[in-house]
């Protein structure tokens, strides 16, 4: 069955990312011509008869039901999203992690094993060791970074491999390909949350991955307007090779349905669907769906120009005597440099971290001093961002995981947007300044401000 | 893969959903949790007639079924299969002898053999392809789940489409 070929594209042309950014899963409404994607904001949808009720109920007919399960404009997004990363379809969630959780939940049943590397998003983390665990679903932690680790952590009850295209906020990259060999000699899928990179800088299917989750709230939508996630799945994994019954037998919870065997390499999303997103009910909102849209269309554009931004700040940073070291791929100096120029060819991507000298106080000064940057716990926006990663996103990790996560009490975390490089830059060197200023000092600072706007 | 590639024509593939009124479902099963079932349904739901060929079934979708391709009395354009690959070269001579017009296999059915005999008799091919779902994409309402359909189109949908 493996061997069946997923859908391609249309075969009398190959439409190019680009192109596919701005129109792939549109097509111009039948009944209004509106050119931009209506908002179908609406609950549930009218049936033309009781047949086709029925028929859309047993999953015998496309149609819409109920905006939890599906939604017009929810839809474009999701096969947009597939079409730019090569799946065979795709979901749409309320958010990344609602999406990664559904991901899971369609294909692992208690006792099963999940190996994932260390070097993630702190919530990714927790929710494996959890909300997972509290499932009886076990997970081993790995150094993403020697292939030989995702071997040896293999037990007979591993049912997937889980990583990151660009670990947060380290900055390890995958060897995606090294990883899925592994992972489909031994029967299993590879997992990539591959929000960092978006498809415009890497595809991960290209390389072997069978699933790819994002969180769409980063750059996909691109403004820091909307919370969602998404998951694409290739088509191409093998769920009836006896190790996946909750894909390929048939289904309780919906009258003896085997959902692999009938949907073929649209086994896995209907499933994910018809009973992943129906029964956790994480549904993206068909406002957000628009939004995340527009997102996509101007992808191309505004990644091309948060990696330039970025290797401008990275190599800034690099050689300034307050930054004990960079980790951005996009380094030579990195050593994932050529991982990044295998997968990412086009940039490694707007977000990395550094550490400055002087550890915690020296990181929060540099906050504080800051102008232009935004302090707040989100990365992917047209606007540059920063955070402290110890005392925020990855607060709940005791220090062996905030070590195996890359992170130290001196690390600060850029996202970087799209305004000018040298605005940017300007900031940086003012934060720079005040991290070197001692810590009572500072304070000293701080209150004869106070003063003086008091007696203002 | 490139012999594969040569039978999932788009072209050829819309010519058949647009040209066929009659199909004749090879090893249609009247269990509505076949694969078989869930395409028989949906092609008749879009106006199709549909011919089941099964020698175990006795109707199916309200339509008699025949054993063989044979023995059905009246004009054929698509011979549609749901059997195992080996089974496919004596459909195919049996599909040439009735005068169908296209030879579709079903995902995971692939024989080259059987294509051959096919072609050179005359007909069109489509191999490791469902209907179903070549109908729903560049006709029906499969971009309504999200799926990748491949179609890239600024121009209006007609209503009839839907």
């Amino acid at each position: 069955m493996a061997n069946s070929n997923p859908p391609q594209a249309d075969d009398l042309h190959q439409f190019g990312f680009d192109t596919r950014a701005i129109h792939a899963g549109q097509r111009p409404d039948p009944y209004t011509g509106a050119r931009a994607v209506p908002i179908f904001q609406t609950t549930s949808y009218v049936f033309e008869d009781a047949d086709s009720a029925a028929a859309y109920f047993n999953l015998q007919e496309y149609g819409n039901t109920y905006s939890r399960i599906m939604n017009p404009t929810v839809a474009v997004f999701e096969e947009r999203v597939a079409s730019l990363e090569g799946g065979a379809g795709a979901v749409g969630f309320a958010s990344g992690l609602a999406a990664q959780a559904a991901s899971f939940f369609t294909m692992l049943r208690p006792g099963d094993h999940v190996v994932a590397s260390k070097a993630l998003y702190g919530g990714t983390i927790t929710q494996l060791k959890h909300l997972f665990g509290k499932l009886s679903v076990d997970h081993t932690f790995i150094d993403p970074d020697d292939i030989a680790n995702w071997k040896n952590a293999l037990r007979d009850n591993t049912k997937a491999f889980f990583g990151e295209t660009i670990g947060n906020p380290g900055g390890n990259i995958l060897d995606i390909e090294a990883v899925a060999n592994i992972a489909h000699a031994h029967n299993l899928p590879l997992i990539i949350d591959s929000t960092f990179a978006t498809p415009y800088l890497c595809r991960p299917m290209e390389w072997g991955a069978d699933i790819v989750v994002h969180s769409a709230t980063k750059f996909i939508g691109g403004h820091g307007t909307s919370i969602g996630g998404v998951v694409t799945e290739a088509g191409t994994f093998n769920w009836s090779n006896g190790r996946f019954p909750g894909v390929a037998d048939p289904s309780a919870a919906y009258h003896g349905l085997a959902f692999h065997e009938t949907f073929g390499v649209y086994g896995y999303l209907m499933k994910l669907r018809a009973e992943s997103l129906r029964d956790l009910g994480g549904a993206m909102s068909p406002f957000n769906a628009f939004l995340f849209l527009l997102g996509l269309e101007t992808l191309p554009l505004r990644m091309e120009r948060h990696v330039k931004n970025t290797l401008e700040i990275a190599q800034f940073l690099e050689n300034h005597p307050m930054v004990e070291r960079v980790k951005y791929s996009g380094l030579e100096s990195s050593p994932y440099a050529s991982l990044a120029k295998k997968y990412l060819p086009r940039g490694a991507g707007a977000v990395f971290s550094f550490d400055l000298k002087g550890g915690r106080g020296a990181g929060k000064n540099f906050i504080e001093a800051l102008n232009l940057w935004s302090h707040l716990a989100n990365v992917g926006d047209a606007k540059s961002l920063v955070i402290h990663p110890a005392s925020t996103t990855h607060r709940q990790l005791n220090d062996a995981e905030l070590a195996g996560a890359g992170i130290t009490p001196g690390t600060i975390r850029l996202s970087v947007g799209l305004e000018n490089a040298e605005d940017l830059i300007w900031d940086l060197e003012r934060g720079l300044r005040a991290s070197a200023v001692r810590e009572s000092s500072r304070i000293y600072a701080n209150d004869k401000i106070n003063e003086k706007i008091s007696e203002d | 893969m490139n012999d594969i590639l040569e039978y999932q024509d788009t072209q050829t593939i819309r010519e058949i959903l647009l040209s066929a009124r009659t199909i004749a479902i090879v090893g249609l099963s009247s269990n509505v949790l076949r694969p078989s079932h869930f395409v028989g349904f949906y092609l008749q739901r879009h106006g199709y007639r549909i011919v089941p060929v099964n020698p175990r079934e006795k109707e199916v979708l309200g339509e008699k079924s025949y054993a063989a391709l044979s023995e059905i009395p009246f004009p054929v354009d698509v011979v549609d299969v749901f059997r195992a690959s080996n089974a496919v070269p004596p459909i195919a001579d049996e599909a040439v002898q009735i005068g169908a017009r296209a030879l579709w296999m079903q995902y995971y059915v692939i024989s080259n053999e059987g294509a051959a005999i096919a072609r050179n008799g005359g007909l069109h091919v489509v191999m490791d392809r469902c209907m179903k779902v070549e109908h729903a994409r560049h006709m029906g309402r499969m971009h309504w789940l999200g799926f990748n359909t491949g179609v890239i189109t600024a121009r209006r949908l007609k209503i009839s489409n839907q």
